[in-house]
């Protein structure tokens, strides 16, 4: 059995068993839905009274939004196993027996759980993203479609990555610091805008240190056809989720440095 | 030795609050996600107010000042139910409540007042020096804390933050009460979060609200959580109209608390409890 297919029978596993509580699936799911809606509300009710934001509409901030948003959503549905690898794996001595298997830890880690209470994020990204595009009047012509869903899957790349460097800190601390949060929550908060609207430092980091720029804002500048105030070239604009997944790459290389660290807490 | 009927609260009160003290990890990890996510509100809010063309009822260092105040007294905000409660109605141990010789709800009031201002002591004095002393000095003014006009905006402020807590544990234990009908908290946790959040003023200030909202806005119970008390502090709000401000606090407080002692008297008439 490959390893798409062994994750495929993990998957199947948890929505089956998630399934039983179906209103409790259904209640939490509406839940997430309107605690992240408020945030829209909150922009929304900003342009109403203010009507522009730096030059950007309100239709296209909620391009930014509803994309950062779907991409979290799908990252935040699969990563659960890394979320509380602190406390459940390393914390327990569970990870030894992942370490057991004939299988790789991050490929077992990721079939841990896949939350789909974590709808309720992704259809309000897609309803943002929705009333976006049907206020926007962009032609959408097969460059633009691919472009977003390039930026997506690079924007769940991005935001796995950043799950899993902070999994990785559980190797040294054995807690999981929530600190990383702020990088994943308050990264989708920043996302949310178009990262033009800050200081310089804060965009410079969100390009190259922690590239969630490339995964979401870049990549929408270039659907929407509209100057770059940050002056980015053209063929970055379509290039830049690339970054997403180089990101990836680089915090499965340093798990795998921690998992070489890894020593049993014993209990 | 004092011997008032107070007696046996106010000693659950301090243990409690020195417990909660014990968490400074958590209370770090707190500090530096309210700077980040104070950080981009404002820097959002200025852009929206530099190049907006709209006109708002509270200036921009106000708006700011309110993000600031709201990012350092986040730890008050009733979002969710005590996870110890929540045990003991997992546990069946809920039944020894109804054994102590004090009012089981005045106990659940004492302890959500002493969690919630022990977790927000550690938060709140971090970041009110940093946002307003520290700011100045590293060329952030634009983006600082303000102080409050006068001593007497300060005053009045002061008062209308005791009311918060006791607004704040009132809601809180009404959550409490209500885990002991659905037992999982959950639900409970993620429906109020969304309501606390957007209608207290923590996720925009509500003066910022489009105007006609304003009246509904402003009686609603969850407003004197943030929004009054910060509105009184730069004097948005002040004489009789702070007072009056006050006031509403106190009666929301009020009614909440004779709602729950209510809501307590009938269920722990038909509380059942779980094995084990």
């Amino acid at each position: 059995m490959n390893g798409l297919r062994l994750y495929g029978c993990y998957a199947a596993a948890s929505i089956k068993s998630q399934l039983q509580y179906p209103a409790s699936f259904v209640l939490l799911s509406i839940g997430q839905f309107l605690s992240t809606i408020v945030e829209f509300i909150g922009i929304w009710a900003l342009f109403g009274r203010f009507q522009d934001l730096g030059g950007w509409t309100l239709s296209q901030v909620a391009l930014f939004y509803g994309t950062v948003n779907i991409s979290f959503a799908f990252a935040d549905m699969i990563s659960r196993g890394f979320d509380v690898f602190g406390p459940i794996f390393v914390k327990t001595g569970e990870f030894d027996r992942l370490l057991l298997r004939p299988r790789s830890a991050p490929l077992q880690l990721l079939g841990h759980e896949l939350r789909l209470t974590r709808m309720g994020r992704l259809l309000q990204g897609a309803l943002v993203l929705g009333i976006a595009v049907g206020l926007l009047e962009l032609s959408w012509g097969v460059r633009e479609v691919a472009l977003l869903l390039f930026a997506i899957a690079g924007g769940v790349a991005f935001f796995l990555g950043l799950v899993i460097l902070q999994a990785t800190l559980a190797f040294w601390t054995v807690e999981s610091l929530e600190v990383a949060n702020t990088l994943t929550y308050g990264g989708v908060a920043a996302a949310q805008y178009p990262i033009a609207i800050y200081s310089e430092w804060l965009w410079k980091f969100f390009t190259f240190v922690a590239p969630l720029a490339c995964v979401a804002y870049f990549p929408i500048v270039g659907i929407l056809g509209v100057d770059d105030p940050l002056g980015a070239p053209e063929w970055f604009l379509s290039a830049s989720p690339l970054a997403g997944f180089v990101f990836l790459g680089v915090a499965l290389l340093i798990w795998r440095l921690g998992e070489r660290h890894y020593t049993s807490t014993g209990s | 030795m004092i011997c008032t009927p107070a007696r046996p609260y106010l000693a659950i009160f301090a243990a409690r609050f020195l417990m909660m003290l014990q968490y400074r990890a958590a209370a770090v990890a707190g500090i530096v996600t309210q700077f980040w996510f104070g950080a981009i509100m404002v820097m959002a809010l200025s852009v929206f107010y530099m190049g907006g063309r709209g006109s708002a009822s509270i200036t921009r260092a106000e708006a700011i000042t309110y993000i600031w105040l709201g990012q350092a007294f986040l730890g008050l905000l009733p979002w969710n139910v005590d996870p110890e409660i929540v045990l003991l109605m997992r546990t069946g141990n809920v039944a020894y409540e109804r054994l102590r010789p004090i009012n089981t709800y005045f106990y659940w009031l004492v302890r959500a007042m002493a969690w919630r201002t022990a977790a927000t002591l550690m938060r709140s004095i971090p970041l009110l020096i940093v946002t307003s002393v520290l700011f100045e000095y590293v060329g952030l003014g634009d983006w600082s804390l303000r102080p409050p006009p006068s001593l007497e905006a300060l005053a009045l402020f002061v008062l209308s933050m005791v009311a918060v807590v006791f607004l704040s544990s009132a809601i809180t234990t009404l959550l409490n009460i209500s885990v002991v009908w659905t037992i999982s908290e959950q639900g409970i946790n993620i429906f109020t979060n969304s309501l606390v959040i957007i209608l207290s003023g923590m996720a925009i200030p509500l003066p910022l609200f489009p105007d006609w909202v304003h009246p509904v806005l402003l009686v609603q119970p969850l407003a004197g959580l943030v929004d009054i008390p910060y509105r009184i502090y730069f004097a948005n709000f002040s004489g009789a109209k702070a007072l009056g401000a006050i006031a509403l606090q106190v009666f929301w407080t009020a009614a909440l608390i004779v709602l729950g002692r209510l809501l307590m008297a009938r269920t722990m008439r038909r509380v059942q409890i779980q094995g084990g």
